[in-house]
């Protein structure tokens, strides 16, 4: 079964979308990708969807449990290259994509994964509020 | 008065036969000479439905049509199973996608993708939902 | 079966005449006609005869709705169409049929002795040729909605440029009514020019909208929300003070959106959320020294 590629730049991991994934691809891309995180240490991942002309909810479904798994182990996820007409349906159906980065192109996005890398450290300094404290 | 002008049967049992689906609409849709916009909004919304038919339907069947009117010419798909029916179906299509109620999140966004919607269903006997999109 | 009336009969035996009298009188309603404009009228009227003849010959001259007078209104949808196009309005086309009346009675007249054979087809006369008179007028109509619908697509296509305002900053200023098609093309040029382009910024400004109701708010919500998916920064400017009234009123939540008075507000914001800033150069500070 064809499995979809998963590159590694610098500390980064880049995925490109280019197939109308069914659900065994789609699994298999989130067991990929979280132990790929793990080996490589990777403090980013680039999700480039500029290839798919359709986003249902099962693939927001997918990207945002993406960017959850990822976060749990401490890296940031930026989705990149939504298409102008995908971004339109999925405002009509009612996705919102909530918490998931996004940004115009694979550079852009690299820039927004670096930045969002720097938050995440700043944030860890700092820890989350102690509601004991 | 609408017309049909070619008609295909798709089964719906596995996730695989969701991607047949949707893209036997993405196809007609380009056939019609759909902006791209509309074309995605017929794919995501049979995709959406066709998903509902495998995950909650028990597996059935999408019918997937061109059809014409006195003005323009439309894809129209048609799905049916027998699966447990849905008891609330105007809760169904309130539902968001934060509901995580499942059968909800792709009712009400696929009928707002869609110019005309229908659906009737019985409890212990199944559904059909019906979406139209024109050109 | 209908039987052969007397107005089949005339329009068989005294055509010619028929057609020489009526091109008269249509030359008396439609004032201002060129000699191409008049060679197509008589060319028109003598196949209509024609067509007419043939649709009638075997007797039915009440339903037009049968295929023997699909050419009679062939000929009238062409004429309508050209007519629609040419400028002429719906009575000037509509009298093409209205004025064969008056010469069919005329002959009718003539040829007929009995009263009542002759009441009896004025009534079949007058009412076929209402029906074809309306039959003109509902061709007219669709070519002129559609000659609306064209102009429409084009109007739709000069009046929502999108404007690059600097590095990474686009501008749309709409003008003019927002409905529902218009703001679909609207949104996708602008989402294409922020992918063409690749802008952060995109400043949707709606100084020259004039009216801001309910589904004008949610697109220009929806083109917001598209462009934030996509990775890009919308914001909305030119919100007059009645502008922010209503959509005060309507309940649409706006929160969420920057949004600025003016066109520059708007472009200042954007250039600082780029990281970028306006400043004086050395020319300006000399300039204001020795103003000073």
């Amino acid at each position: 079964m064809e499995r979809i590629p998963i590159l590694k730049m610098g500390e980064f991991l880049l995925v490109t979308i280019q197939v109308d994934m069914h659900d065994r691809l789609a699994l298999s891309l989130q067991d990929d990708l979280t132990e790929q995180i793990v080996k490589h240490c990777a403090k980013g991942v680039l999700i480039d969807i500029s290839s798919l002309e359709m986003v249902d909810s099962f693939i927001g479904r997918m990207l945002g449990s993406i960017a959850g798994m990822a976060r749990l182990l401490d890296a940031q996820t930026v989705v990149v290259g939504m298409q102008p007409s995908v971004a339109i349906t999925l405002v009509e159906l009612g996705l919102s994509l909530e918490g998931i980065r996004t940004a115009l192109d694979v550079e852009k996005g690299m820039a927004a994964l670096k930045s969002a890398v720097m938050e995440n450290e700043i944030a860890d300094d700092d820890g989350p509020d102690n509601p004991n404290v | 008065m609408t017309t049909v002008q070619t008609t295909q049967t798709f089964e719906l049992k596995a996730s695989d036969d969701i991607v047949a689906v949707r893209q036997a609409a993405r196809r007609l849709a380009v056939s019609l000479g759909f902006g791209i916009v509309d074309q995605t909004k017929v794919v995501t919304a049979t995709s959406e439905l066709a998903r509902n038919t495998v995950d909650y339907g028990g597996g059935g069947v999408a019918i997937v049509e061109t059809v014409r009117n006195e003005r323009t010419a439309g894809v129209r798909v048609t799905f049916e199973d027998h699966g447990p029916g849905i008891a609330d179906v105007e809760q169904a299509l309130a539902d968001g996608f934060t509901s995580g109620s499942g059968m909800g999140l792709g009712l009400g966004g696929a009928k707002r993708l869609s110019h005309e919607f229908e659906i009737s269903s019985k409890v212990g006997e199944g559904t059909r939902v019906s979406i139209l999109r024109w050109k | 079966m209908p039987k052969k009336g007397k107005l089949s009969e005339v329009f068989t035996k005294r055509d010619a005449e028929i057609v020489s009298q009526w091109l008269e009188n249509q030359g008396k309603i439609t004032k201002r006609v060129s000699p191409s404009e008049q060679n197509e009228t008589t060319r028109a009227s003598k196949d209509f005869m024609a067509a007419l003849r043939e649709a009638t010959k075997d007797g039915e001259i009440s339903d037009i709705s049968g295929r023997e007078w699909e050419p009679v209104k062939e000929i009238l949808s062409e004429l309508s169409a050209s007519r629609a196009k040419a400028g002429y309005s719906p009575s000037e086309t509509a009298s093409f049929v209205f004025s064969l009346k008056e010469p069919i009675f005329s002959i009718l007249r003539a040829e007929t002795q009995d009263a009542v054979a002759l009441g009896e087809a004025i009534w079949e006369a007058t009412t076929l040729l209402d029906k074809l008179g309306l039959f003109t007028v509902e061709s007219f109509q669709k070519t002129r909605e559609e000659v609306i619908a064209r102009q429409q697509q084009e109007l739709l296509e000069l009046s929502t440029p999108v404007v690059r305002l600097w590095d990474n900053v686009l501008a749309l200023p709409l003008i003019g009514t927002l409905d529902s098609q218009r703001t679909q093309v609207v949104m996708q040029n602008l989402l294409e020019a922020i992918v063409a382009t690749r802008s952060d910024f995109a400043i949707i400004d709606i100084t020259g909208v004039p009216v801001v109701d309910t589904l004008v708010a949610q697109h220009l919500l929806k083109t917001v929300s598209a462009a934030r998916l996509m990775g890009a920064d919308c914001l909305i400017s030119g919100i007059r003070p009645q502008i922010a009234q209503t959509i005060i009123h309507l309940g649409v939540d706006l929160t969420n959106v920057t949004t600025k008075a003016t066109l520059a507000d708007a472009f200042a914001v954007a250039l600082r959320r780029n990281g970028q800033a306006v400043v004086k150069t050395k020319k300006l500070v000399a300039k204001e020294a020795a103003e000073a």
